[in-house]
C-alpha cells in the first residue's frame, strides 16, 4: 500500500491556435484520491488528461505531480500511466508480454517479467491466461489487462480516459465497482475522465464538472448532485426541472423565487452563492424529479406546484411522470416503483409538493444542452 | 463444405446470370491466362528443339537435356559445369535480394511518415507525386536513368562540379545504374503495401508504448514493424519476383559484362529461337524465386494469407 501522490494544476491554459481547450484550470487532487473529470464530449477533459500524462504541454501554467513541476518532462519520464479509451493493448503480444511491457523497456529479464505479470494476472483474476493474445479475451478481461499493464510500472498516478465506454451496461456497472476496489487496494491516485455521471458519482472521491474548457465545480459527487454551483452543473449532472424567475425575498439560507410561470416558490440558495444574491436578481431554480411528490390540491403553499399529467412512463425502478404546469411549463416527476399499478389517473390541477431544502436557486446561466 | 457455402452464397447474392458470368470470367482468366500457359511452358521445357517437320514425330520425346544444359553447358559428358550461366543465375538472385532489402530500408521510413502523419492533403499530394513518375513508360524511365548515370550525365557533372571526383565514374559498368534502376522501378510496390499497414496501426499503441517509457527504436521493433510485417512481406515478394524477372532495366542499364538471367531467357527465345531451352531457364527461375519466397516467409513467420491482404 503506497500513499498516493498529489496532482496539482496551477492556472493551466491549453490553446490550439485560437481555440481555448482548457481555460484557467486550478485543480488540487489529493494523493490517493479517485478523482473524475466529468463533462460532455469536447469540454476539454481529455486534453487535461493528455497534459497530465505529458503528451501535450500546457500553453500556460504548471502541472505538478507530487509537488514536482512536470514542465519539459516527457510522457515516458513521468510517474503516470495512461489507460486509453480503446485500451491500446498490443495485439501481437501475449497477455503477459503486454502487462510487463514497461519492465521490458526497463531491461528486466524474461523470468522477472513473467513473474510480475503472473502476480498482476492473479490480482485481476485472470491467472493462467498469460499466454493468450488480447484478441482471445472478452471486453471486460481486456479492460482488466489494460489496468494491470498500467499498474505494472508502479505509477504514482493512473490516468484513465473513458476506459469503460466500450463495454455493455452490466459489465460497465461491474467494472465500476472493480475499478474502485483496485484503486483502494493499490492506493495510488486515479484520475478518471468520463462523460457518464453515473461512473463519476459512484467511483470518485471528488469530481470536477467541466463545460467548454472551464471547470464549473469541484466537489464530492454528493455535493455536486445536491448543491450544484452553476445551472450547467445542475442540468448536466442528473435530471433537473428548471424554473426561471426573479428573487422576491431572501430568508436566511432560503430565497423565495417569483417564477415566470409557476408562481412563487421557495428554494435553498446554493452554498457558493450564499450572501451573493439580492432581491430582484434573475435566478434559476432547480428541483430534481425525485424531489417532487403528488399531494392534495393545495395551491397556497410556496412549495407546491400545480400541474396536469400529460404522460407517464414506466422505467422499471421508477415511474417517470411528465406534467404540464401553468403556461405550458413542462415538469418531470419520478417516483419509485413500489408495486403501484399507476401513479396517476390523468388528472387536472394536481399538486406537486417538495421540500424547500431539495430545491436550489442560483443566478441564471447556461444550461447543459439536451 | 465451407467453400461450397461461399459459392452458393455468391450465386445467391449476384443472381445466376451475373454470378455465372463473373465466375466464368475468373475461371477463364485462371485457366487460359495462368494455368494453361504455364503448363505449356513446362511441357516445352522438357522437349527437344526440333525443326517443324519433326515435331510430333518419333524424335519428339521428353528429355531433361534443357535442364542439363543449364548445369553442364554443351559438355555432354557432364565433366564441367556451365559456370557462365550458373553465375548469371546466382548473381541475378543475389542482386534481386539486394534490391529488395534496399527497397525495404528506403521505404520503411517513408511509409511510416506517410502512414502516421495523419490526414492532411499534404500527404495525399505526396503520394500522387510519388506515383507521377510511374505514368511514364518503364523503358523511358530506364533510359532517363541511363542518361543521368552516363559519363557526362547529370550525376557525374554534379560530382565533378563539387570536386568530389576528378573524372567521371562509370556507374553503368559498376552496375550502380542497374541497381538504382531496378530499385526505382518497383519501389512503389514496396511502399504502398507498407504504407497501408502502417496507416492502419492504432496510434494509441505508439502512445501507450511511449507512456511506458519505450524508446523510439523499441517502439518500432516491438510494435510498428510486427504490425507492418504483412505489408513488408507482400512488398518484398513483389519487388523480389519482379526484380529477378526484370528485363528492360538490365537490358538498358546493365554494364557490358553483366547479364541478367532474364536476358539469357530472352536470348534463347529470341536470338537462338530455342524456345524449349528458354522455357527450361524460365521454369528454373520461376521455381527458384518461389522457393526463396516460401523459405523467407517461413523464416520470418509470415502466412500466405497475410501477403494477400
Amino acid at each position: 500500500m503506497t500513499t498516493g501522490v498529489a496532482v496539482d494544476l496551477e492556472n493551466v491554459w491549453i490553446t490550439f491556435g485560437d481555440f481555448v481547450a482548457v481555460r484557467e484550470a486550478n485543480v488540487h487532487i489529493n494523493g490517493g484520491d479517485f478523482f473524475s473529470f466529468l463533462g460532455p464530449s469536447g469540454c476539454g477533459k481529455t486534453t487535461i488528461l493528455r497534459a497530465v500524462s505529458g503528451f501535450l504541454d500546457p500553453s500556460q501554467g504548471n502541472i505538478l505531480i507530487g509537488g514536482n513541476n512536470m514542465a519539459g518532462i516527457g510522457p515516458n519520464k513521468r510517474p503516470t500511466a495512461l489507460i486509453f479509451q480503446n485500451l491500446a493493448l498490443f495485439p501481437l503480444m501475449k497477455i503477459w508480454e503486454n502487462i510487463s511491457f514497461s519492465m521490458e523497456v526497463a531491461g528486466a529479464s524474461a523470468a522477472e517479467r513473467r513473474k510480475r505479470a503472473d502476480e498482476l494476472l492473479d490480482m485481476i483474476a485472470l491467472d493462467g491466461q498469460g499466454d493468450k493474445l488480447p484478441s482471445e479475451l472478452s471486453g471486460g478481461q481486456k479492460q482488466r489487462v489494460a489496468i494491470a499493464r498500467a499498474l505494472c510500472a508502479n505509477p504514482d498516478v493512473l490516468l484513465l480516459d473513458e476506459p469503460l465506454s466500450a463495454l455493455d451496461l452490466k459489465l460497465r456497472q461491474h467494472m465500476r465497482t472493480e475499478l474502485r476496489e483496485i484503486q483502494q487496494r493499490v492506493g495510488i491516485t486515479f484520475i478518471y475522465i468520463t462523460h457518464d455521471q453515473g461512473e463519476a458519482l459512484t467511483m470518485s472521491d471528488n469530481v470536477a464538472v467541466m463545460k467548454a474548457g472551464i471547470i464549473d465545480q469541484i466537489d464530492t459527487g454528493h455535493t455536486i448532485y445536491d448543491s450544484p454551483s452553476t445551472p450547467f452543473v445542475a442540468s448536466f449532472v442528473g435530471e433537473n426541472n428548471v424554473f426561471r424567475g426573479k428573487i422576491k425575498e431572501i430568508k436566511g439560507e432560503q430565497a423565495l423565487v417569483s417564477t415566470n410561470r409557476s408562481g412563487d416558490l421557495l428554494a435553498r440558495i446554493t452554498p457558493t452563492q450564499l450572501g451573493k444574491m439580492n432581491v430582484g436578481d434573475d435566478a434559476m431554480m432547480f428541483i430534481r424529479p425525485e424531489a417532487l411528490a403528488l399531494g392534495k390540491a393545495d395551491a397556497a403553499s410556496h412549495t407546491t406546484i400545480t400541474a396536469n399529467v400529460v404522460n407517464e412512463e414506466f422505467e422499471g425502478n421508477v415511474f417517470s411522470v411528465f406534467l404540464e404546469g401553468g403556461g405550458g411549463k413542462s415538469i418531470k416527476m419520478a417516483t419509485p416503483n413500489l408495486g403501484q399499478a399507476k401513479i396517476s389517473t390523468t388528472g387536472k390541477d394536481l399538486s406537486l409538493h417538495y421540500d424547500a431544502n431539495n430545491a436550489v436557486v442560483m443566478p441564471t446561466g447556461e444550461l447543459a444542452s439536451e | 463444405m465451407k467453400k461450397k457455402m461461399i459459392f452458393s452464397e455468391f450465386f445467391r447474392n449476384n443472381g445466376i446470370v451475373m454470378g455465372s458470368l463473373l465466375f466464368g470470367l475468373v475461371s477463364f482468366w485462371l485457366i487460359f491466362l495462368v494455368i494453361l500457359p504455364q503448363i505449356s511452358m513446362l511441357d516445352f521445357s522438357f522437349r527437344y528443339n526440333l525443326p517443324p517437320a519433326e515435331q510430333g514425330g518419333p524424335k519428339d520425346v521428353y528429355t531433361l537435356s534443357n535442364y542439363e544444359h543449364l548445369l553442364y553447358g554443351s559438355d555432354s559428358t557432364h565433366q564441367t559445369y556451365n559456370t557462365v550461366d550458373l553465375m548469371v543465375f546466382v548473381r541475378t538472385i543475389i542482386a534481386a535480394m539486394f534490391v529488395t532489402v534496399f527497397n525495404i530500408l528506403l521505404c520503411y521510413p517513408m511509409a511510416y511518415f506517410l502512414g502516421q502523419s495523419r490526414g492532411s492533403g499534404f500527404v495525399r499530394l505526396l503520394v500522387v507525386l510519388l506515383i507521377i513518375p510511374y505514368w511514364i513508360n518503364e523503358i523511358l524511365r530506364a533510359f532517363a536513368l541511363k542518361i543521368i548515370f552516363g559519363d557526362s550525365g547529370l550525376l557525374n557533372e554534379v560530382l565533378m562540379f563539387l570536386h568530389l571526383t576528378p573524372q567521371p565514374i562509370d556507374f553503368i559498368r559498376a552496375d550502380i545504374a542497374l541497381y538504382a534502376g531496378l530499385g526505382y522501378a518497383y519501389i512503389l510496390l514496396m511502399l504502398f503495401p507498407m504504407y497501408n499497414v502502417i496507416e492502419s496501426l492504432d496510434r494509441n499503441q505508439i502512445e501507450a508504448a511511449r507512456d511506458m517509457g519505450a524508446s523510439w527504436i523499441r517502439i518500432h521493433r516491438r510494435i510498428v514493424i510486427p504490425h507492418a510485417k504483412p505489408g513488408i512481406a507482400s512488398g518484398s515478394t513483389m519487388v523480389f519476383m519482379l526484380s529477378a524477372g526484370a528485363l528492360a532495366a538490365p537490358q538498358i542499364l546493365g554494364g557490358p559484362s553483366s547479364l541478367w538471367f532474364t536476358q539469357l531467357v530472352y536470348q534463347w527465345f529470341n536470338d537462338s529461337l530455342n524456345w524449349q531451352q528458354g522455357a527450361a531457364y524460365a521454369i528454373v527461375l520461376l521455381i527458384s524465386t518461389i522457393s526463396i519466397v516460401l523459405v523467407m516467409m517461413k523464416i520470418f513467420r509470415v502466412n500466405m494469407g497475410d501477403i494477400g491482404k
